[in-house]
């Protein structure tokens, strides 16, 4: 069982380990909010060079772009940080032929990535959808404890979790409990 | 723990996503300066206070973040029926009316 504290500065690395469930901080992404309506859908798309998916909760991926569709006009973009001002000068030149709104929102959020054979248990422990409804490869957004969330599903055990900055701490000290709890439970 | 369908998403998912936002089908008026104050009254103070089958608002807050309203009865607390905000009222057979 390995536990440590979320440092200040948010540098990333492992936060707690146990036989049942990992929970690590990601190195830092760029993150937009993506809102428009369904005619500028397609010119959106082919500006970013990445589907925007049709259905809500659903993903799309290309190179080291991804898409994630959290509501009827409403996406998140996450991207190589490095990539942020490039996809923002792309959207802005393609704004007249598609109207949009985007917002960069990469310092807003922390990045969690939960995995191991406990990672639904964990989740559970605060979360109070089913996740048996999430796919893989599918994401929602949704609330764990209180904290709207971006929840990713990855693989089968392995979720990432968009949390923001300033609830980060509370939740990274929930999950590193929950860590230790279900490892005495095996 | 109620479970709720959001018409956006269509999923039935766990009351603690949602928010309520009061009586649906609350219009205010066209031309604001020609009411009265009783008419202002009404429209902002006044509500149905039904026993039976009530129309509400609700928004998917962590979710979809849409409002959308929902036919509940009032002495059951069951979700009758969800539907998008902008839809009229759906009319209901006597089964579900006494739920």
């Amino acid at each position: 069982m390995t536990e440590l504290a979320l440092s200040p500065d948010f540098a990333p690395g492992l936060l707690a380990e146990s036989a049942a469930a990992r929970v690590t901080l990601i190195a830092p992404v760029a993150r937009f909010s993506l809102r428009c309506k369904p005619a500028s859908r397609a010119t959106l798309a082919r500006v970013l060079d990445l589907p925007l998916p049709e259905t809500i909760g659903h993903r799309a991926h290309a190179r080291s772009r991804e898409a994630l569709r959290l509501g009827p006009d409403e996406w998140v973009l996450t991207a190589l940080e490095g990539d942020a001002a490039g996809i923002a000068a792309d959207c802005a030149a393609a704004y007249d032929a598609a109207p949009h709104s985007l917002v960069e929102l990469s310092d807003r959020e922390v990045t969690f990535a939960i995995d191991g054979p406990g990672a639904c248990d964990l989740l559970s422990l605060s979360l109070p959808r089913d996740l048996d409804g999430i796919g893989v490869g599918q994401g929602r957004r949704t609330v764990f404890d209180g904290q709207g969330v971006v929840l990713w599903r990855d693989e089968a055990h392995s979720f990432r979790m968009d949390v923001w900055r300033s609830f980060a701490p509370h939740v990274a000290s929930l999950l590193a409990t929950g860590c230790r709890e279900l490892a005495l439970e095996m | 723990m109620l479970l709720i369908h959001c018409p956006y998403c269509d999923e039935t998912l766990p009351e603690l996503e949602f928010a309520y936002a009061g009586q649906a089908h609350v219009v205010r008026a066209a031309d604001p300066s020609s009411q009265t104050d009783e008419e202002w009254r009404d429209f902002l103070f006044i509500r149905d206070n039904v026993k039976g089958v009530h129309a509400e608002r609700w928004q998917h807050v962590h979710g979809c973040g849409r409002f959308f309203n929902a036919l509940r009865h009032t002495v059951s607390d069951k979700f009758l029926t969800t539907y998008k905000a902008g839809e009229p009222r759906p009319v209901l057979d006597d089964t579900e009316r006494s739920a």
